[in-house]
C-alpha cells in the first residue's frame, strides 16, 4: 500500500507561503513579474521619457536637450516646461500637412491592398485543400524575406532604366517616372503589406460555411448577389483586421517613403526621422512622436474592441 | 462557387505582383553588368564582392548574433507573458500587461526607436549605464519588440490547448511548475519554435529601431544595406538578397512540406 | 447490474445511522459571478459506494465534481474526504484521482508513460512503477498496447488507459466525468459491466457524473439527482425510480404519466383524487400528507398500466381512450393512448406472447387500468 493518501507533512515554508498569500502574493508572480518589469522599463517608461523631453527645448551639448529640473540660486528646484514644440506643431503647416498626408496615403494604400488582396484570399480559401497550403506558403514567403530588400527590389523595378521601363521601351514607349512619387509609395506600401491583408481575410473566408453559399443559390440568388449579401458581410471581421494591420503601421512608415517617395511625399515618420537625425532637435521629434501616438491610438482602440468582440464570441 | 476565369486570373496577377520584383532581384544578381536593368552576361562577381566586403560581413555577423540573443530572451519573456495571460484568470495589472504587450505590435517603428534611445540616454545621464549605445542597447530594444510578437504566437497556441491535460497532470500529483515542463511545454513546442524564428527574422530585418539605438561601430546589416541603396543600385546587395531569399525559401518550403506530411496527430 | 444486496447482513451503509461517511459535502455553494452553479448542496457518500450524480446540463453536477477534485474552490461550505477538510488543498495534494470526460491522455507520452505519470510524481522507485503499470495494463486488458501513443488507439482503448491511469495511485476516491459518453451503445454496455466489476474488486469509492439516466441506474449503488445546482433526490436506483419525491425527479428518470388532480377524500389509509386530466378518479391505497381540496399530481409509470378492451370492474384508476399510436420495439410495445379527457397516456407492455392474435391494435377503444399502489402522489 503506497504512502499516498494523507496530506504531506507541513513544509517549513508553508507558513510563510500562507502569509504571502494573504497579501495577494502567490507563486504566480514569478511568471508575471519578469515580462511585466521588462515591458514597464523598456516600453512604458520610454514613452514617459519621450513625453518629458517633448516639453524641453533643443540645446547644444550631450544630451542635446535642456533638463526639465534645475536647481535655482537659492537651492530651490525648478521645473521648466516648454510648450513651444507643441505650439510649433500647430503653427508650422509642415507638420499638419505631414499628418494629414500620412493618413491619406495610408488610407489609399489600404484600400488598394484590400481590392487586390480580397480576390487573392478568396481564391485561396476556395481552392482544394492540397493547393491551399502551397498557395498560403507562397503568400507567406515574401514576408519572411527582408522587408528592406523587397522595397529595394521595387526600386530596381520602377527606376528610370528599371525593368518596367525597359519592358515598355521594347514597344517604343518613353520611360515613365515612377520613383520619387506618391504613386511609388502606394505601390511600396501595398507590396510590403499585402500578406498582412491576405492572411486575416483568408482566415475569415476559409471558415465561411460553403453551405451558406449553396443555400443562397438555392433560394435564387445569382453569384454576385450571393457575394454582396452573404460573403462580403460575413467576411467583415477579416476585412477590418486586415485593414487595420495595413493602415496603422503605414501611417508611421519611414523606409518606404524615404526610398520610394519624393521630396514632396510628406509622411510623418520621415518628418520625425529628419527632426531627430538631420536637425538633432530631439524635443521637437518627441513632440511629433506624441502627436503621432494620439493619431494612431484611435484606430488601435478600434482594433482592440473588434478583437475583444471576437474573443468574447469564442 | 465562382467557377469563372476572372478570379484565377486576378489571383495569378496578384502573385505575379508579389514575386516579379523579387525574381528580377535574383536574376540581376547574376548579371555581369553593373546596370541592374540590362542583361549582359551571367557572372558570379557580385557574390565575390559581397564576401570580400568586410563591412558587409561584419554587419551580417553582428545582426545574426543580435537576432539570436534577442529572440532567445524574447522567447522566455514572451512565453511567461503568454502563460500569465492565458492561464491566470485575474491578477492585478492584467489590463496593463495586455496593453503593454500588444502595443509594440502596432506602434510605428520610429516611435519605438526614439523612445528607447531617449531612455538609454536618460539612463546614461542618471546611472552611467548603459555606457554609450551599441550591441547591448540593440539587443535590449529588439528583445522588447520581438517579445510582443512571440507572446501573440504562443498565446494563440496555448489557448487552443486542451486545459484538461494540465488538470489531469495536477490531479495525478504534479505541481503547477511540473505541469508546465512535463505537459505544456512539449505540447506548445511548435509554437515556441515558430515564435523564435519569427523573432529572429524580425530582429534581423529591423532598420529603424536599430538606427536609433545603435552606436558607433555597431552597424547592423540593414543599416549597411540602407546606406548603400540610398545612393543607388548596388549589385552586391542583389547578391545578398538572393542568398537570403534562397535560405528563407528552403526554410519555408521545408516547414510547409513537414506540416503537410506529418501524420494527423490528435489536435490537443 | 446493481449491487446484489447480501442476504444475511445489510451492507448498505447509508441505511446504518452509525456509519461514518467517507465524503462529506456540507452546504457547498459555488458562485460564478452572480450565478450559483451549485446552491447549498449537502451530501454524504460512503466507502466503496458507486455513487452517481445525475443531472442535465447546467445542473451543477460537473461543478460539484470539480470541487471534489480540487479544480474549483467552493464559495462557501466544506468538503471532507476521509475526515480531512479539503478547503484550500490543491488537486495535486488530494487523495483523489479523476477520469476526465475527454480522457485527457498526454499525447506526447506512450500508454505506459501516461499510466506511470502519477506514480513518478509520488517518487516511487522505477521497478515498482514498472510492476504496477503492468498490473494495471492487465486489469484493463491492454498489455500489448503499452508502447502505443494515444492517437494510435481507439476510443474504447483510450478510455481504458484513462481508467488505468486514474487507478494507478490507488486513490481513496475516484471521480469519473461522463465516463461512457463517447462510446457507442454496445461498447457502453460492456464497459458498464467491467467498470462495476473493477469497482467491486478494488473496493474504491467511485463518484460518477452522468446525464444518462440509464447509465446511472445500471451503475449506481445510489443516485443523486441534481437540478439547477441543487440536489433533487438521493436514493437507491429503485427508490428514485419507484418512489420519486417530486415531479422533476419523476419526469427526469424514465418516462411517466403525470396527472393533475384535486384531493376529494383524505384519510389515514387512503386518498382519493379527482383528475380532469385523467378523466377519472384516482384511488391511492395509502395515506398521503396533504389537505382536502389540495391540488397535487399523480405519477404513474407506463409499465404499471394494463390495457383492456372491456371495461374493468371498479370506480377508480380506470381511464378510457383510443389507441392512437403503437411503437413496436421488439421486446415491448409502447402505446400512445389518447384519453377521453384529451390528455395522452403512455403505456408499455412486454411482448410476452409471440404473434399474439389478441394484441390491441390501432384506433381501438381501450380501458387503461392500474392498481392503487402503483403510482406516486407528488405535492411538489
Amino acid at each position: 500500500m503506497s504512502v499516498h493518501g494523507s496530506l504531506p507533512a507541513v513544509r517549513p515554508w508553508k507558513s510563510i507561503e500562507r502569509r504571502l498569500k494573504e497579501h495577494g502574493v502567490t507563486g504566480r508572480w514569478a511568471v508575471i513579474l519578469p515580462p511585466m518589469l521588462w515591458l514597464t522599463i523598456f516600453f512604458l517608461i520610454p514613452l514617459g521619457v519621450v513625453f518629458g523631453i517633448s516639453l524641453s527645448t533643443k540645446q547644444f551639448g550631450r544630451p542635446p536637450y535642456s533638463s526639465l529640473l534645475s536647481v535655482g540660486e537659492n537651492g530651490t528646484v525648478q521645473l521648466t516646461l516648454h510648450l513651444s514644440n507643441y505650439l510649433k506643431l500647430f503653427q508650422d503647416g509642415l507638420y499638419i500637412a505631414a499628418y494629414l498626408n500620412s493618413i491619406k496615403i495610408a488610407a489609399i494604400s489600404t484600400a488598394i491592398a484590400l481590392v487586390i488582396g480580397y480576390p487573392m484570399a478568396y481564391f485561396i480559401a476556395r481552392s482544394p485543400d492540397r493547393w491551399r497550403n502551397i498557395l498560403l506558403m507562397l503568400v507567406i514567403l515574401p514576408f519572411w524575406t527582408s522587408f528592406l530588400l523587397r522595397v529595394y527590389a521595387l526600386t530596381g523595378f520602377m527606376r528610370g532604366n528599371g525593368v518596367i521601363n525597359n519592358f515598355l521601351g521594347l514597344f517604343g514607349i518613353q520611360p515613365i517616372v515612377m520613383l520619387q512619387t506618391d504613386f511609388a509609395v502606394y505601390v511600396g506600401i501595398v507590396y510590403s503589406y499585402l500578406p498582412f491583408m491576405i492572411l486575416p481575410l483568408y482566415t475569415t473566408l476559409v471558415k465561411l460555411d460553403g453551405a451558406l453559399l449553396e443555400a443562397s443559390a438555392d433560394l435564387g440568388a445569382r453569384p454576385y448577389r450571393t457575394f454582396l449579401s452573404i460573403t462580403l458581410p460575413l467576411s467583415l471581421p477579416g476585412i477590418i483586421a486586415g485593414s487595420m494591420l495595413v493602415f496603422i503601421p503605414a501611417i508611421g512608415e519611414f523606409v518606404i517613403p524615404s526610398l520610394l517617395g519624393g521630396p514632396s511625399t510628406l509622411m510623418i515618420g520621415r518628418v520625425l526621422w529628419d527632426e531627430f537625425f538631420s536637425n538633432t532637435n530631439w524635443p521637437r521629434a518627441s513632440a511629433v512622436a506624441i502627436a503621432m501616438l494620439i493619431v494612431v491610438v484611435v484606430p488601435i482602440m478600434l482594433l482592440q474592441r473588434a478583437q475583444n468582440a471576437v474573443v468574447e464570441r469564442k | 462557387m465562382r467557377r469563372g476565369w476572372l478570379l484565377p486570373l486576378f489571383a495569378v496577377l496578384g502573385f505575379a505582383f508579389l514575386y516579379l520584383p523579387i525574381i528580377s532581384l535574383v536574376v540581376f544578381s547574376f548579371n555581369e553588368s553593373r546596370l541592374v536593368t540590362v542583361w549582359s552576361r551571367f557572372s558570379l562577381k557580385w557574390y565575390g564582392e559581397l564576401f570580400a566586403d568586410p563591412q558587409m560581413l561584419g554587419a551580417a555577423l553582428l545582426s545574426l548574433r543580435i537576432a539570436a540573443i534577442s529572440s532567445t530572451i524574447a522567447l522566455v519573456l514572451g512565453t511567461l507573458c503568454a502563460v500569465a495571460l492565458v492561464r491566470f484568470r485575474r491578477f492585478r495589472g492584467r489590463t496593463a500587461l495586455t496593453g503593454m504587450v500588444s502595443a509594440p505590435l502596432v506602434m510605428p517603428d520610429v516611435i519605438t526607436g526614439l523612445s528607447l534611445l531617449l531612455l538609454f540616454v536618460a539612463m546614461e545621464t542618471f546611472f552611467g549605464w548603459p555606457a554609450g549605445r551599441g550591441e547591448l542597447t540593440i539587443i535590449l530594444a529588439h528583445t522588447t519588440f520581438c517579445m510582443a510578437y512571440i507572446t501573440v504566437v504562443v498565446q494563440s497556441r496555448l489557448s487552443d490547448m486542451d486545459l484538461s491535460l494540465e488538470e489531469a497532470a495536477m490531479d495525478l500529483g504534479a505541481t503547477p511548475a511540473r505541469v508546465f515542463f512535463d505537459i505544456t511545454l512539449p505540447i506548445i513546442a511548435p509554437a515556441l519554435i515558430s515564435g523564435w524564428l519569427l523573432g529572429f527574422t524580425l530582429s534581423l530585418d529591423d532598420l529603424v529601431i536599430a538606427s536609433f539605438v545603435s552606436g558607433p561601430g555597431s552597424s547592423t546589416l540593414p543599416m549597411v544595406i540602407f546606406s548603400k541603396i540610398r545612393l543607388g543600385v548596388s549589385p552586391d546587395v542583389n547578391a545578398l538578397a538572393t542568398i537570403i531569399i534562397g535560405i528563407v525559401s528552403v526554410g519555408v518550403l521545408g516547414a510547409t512540406i513537414l506540416q503537410m506530411t506529418r501524420p494527423k496527430v490528435n489536435r490537443t | 447490474m446493481a449491487k446484489k444486496p447480501q442476504l444475511a447482513v445489510d451492507t448498505r451503509p447509508w441505511r446504518d445511522p452509525n456509519a461514518k461517511p467517507f465524503v462529506r459535502i456540507k452546504n457547498v455553494t459555488k458562485k460564478f459571478g452572480d450565478v450559483a452553479a451549485v446552491a447549498d448542496v449537502s451530501l454524504d457518500i460512503y466507502k466503496s459506494e458507486l455513487f452517481c450524480l445525475l443531472g442535465g446540463s447546467g445542473s451543477g453536477k460537473s461543478t460539484l465534481l470539480r470541487m471534489l477534485a480540487g479544480f474549483e474552490e467552493p464559495t462557501s461550505g466544506t468538503i471532507e474526504i476521509d475526515g480531512q477538510d479539503m478547503t484550500g488543498v490543491p488537486p495535486y495534494q488530494r487523495p483523489v484521482n479523476m477520469m476526465f470526460q475527454s480522457y485527457a491522455l498526454f499525447p506526447h507520452m506512450s500508454v505506459e508513460k501516461n499510466i506511470a505519470y502519477g506514480l513518478k510524481r509520488e517518487g516511487m522507485p522505477k521497478d515498482e512503477i514498472a510492476a504496477r503499470v503492468e498490473e494495471l495494463l492487465r486489469l484493463v486488458k491492454l498489455e500489448p498496447y503499452a508502447q502505443r501513443r494515444p492517437h494510435q488507439l481507439s476510443g474504447g482503448q483510450r478510455q481504458r488507459v484513462a481508467l488505468a491511469r486514474a487507478l494507478a495511485k490507488r486513490p481513496k476516491l475516484l471521480l469519473l466525468d461522463e465516463p461512457l459518453g463517447a462510446l457507442d451503445k454496445k461498447l457502453r454496455e460492456e464497459t458498464q459491466f467491467e467498470l462495476v466489476k473493477i469497482q467491486e474488486t478494488l473496493g474504491v469509492t467511485f463518484i460518477v457524473v452522468t446525464h444518462d439516466q440509464e447509465e446511472a441506474m445500471s451503475l449506481a449503488t445510489r443516485i443523486g439527482v441534481m437540478n439547477q445546482g441543487e440536489i433533487a433526490m438521493i436514493g437507491e436506483p429503485a427508490d428514485v425510480y419507484e418512489f420519486p419525491n417530486s415531479r422533476f425527479v419523476a419526469g427526469f428518470i424514465g418516462s411517466v404519466n403525470m396527472f393533475e388532480g384535486v384531493v376529494t377524500e383524505d384519510e389515514a389509509d387512503h386518498v382519493r383524487i379527482r383528475s380532469a386530466e385523467a378523466g377519472c378518479d384516482i384511488y391511492v391505497d395509502h395515506g398521503v400528507d396533504c389537505a382536502p381540496d389540495q391540488i397535487l399530481w399523480y405519477a404513474i409509470r407506463p409499465e404499471k398500466i394494463t390495457l383492456t378492451r372491456e371495461r374493468p370492474e371498479g370506480d377508480a384508476n380506470i381511464a378510457k381512450g383510443i389507441v392512437e399510436d403503437i411503437a413496436y420495439l421488439g421486446d415491448m410495445s409502447v402505446f400512445q393512448v389518447k384519453l377521453d379527457s384529451g390528455q395522452y397516456m403512455r403505456v408499455t407492455k412486454a411482448n410476452s406472447e409471440r404473434g399474439d392474435p389478441n394484441a390491441i391494435k390501432w384506433d381501438e377503444e381501450v380501458y387503461a387500468q392500474w392498481s392503487g399502489g402503483a403510482g406516486s402522489v407528488l405535492t411538489v
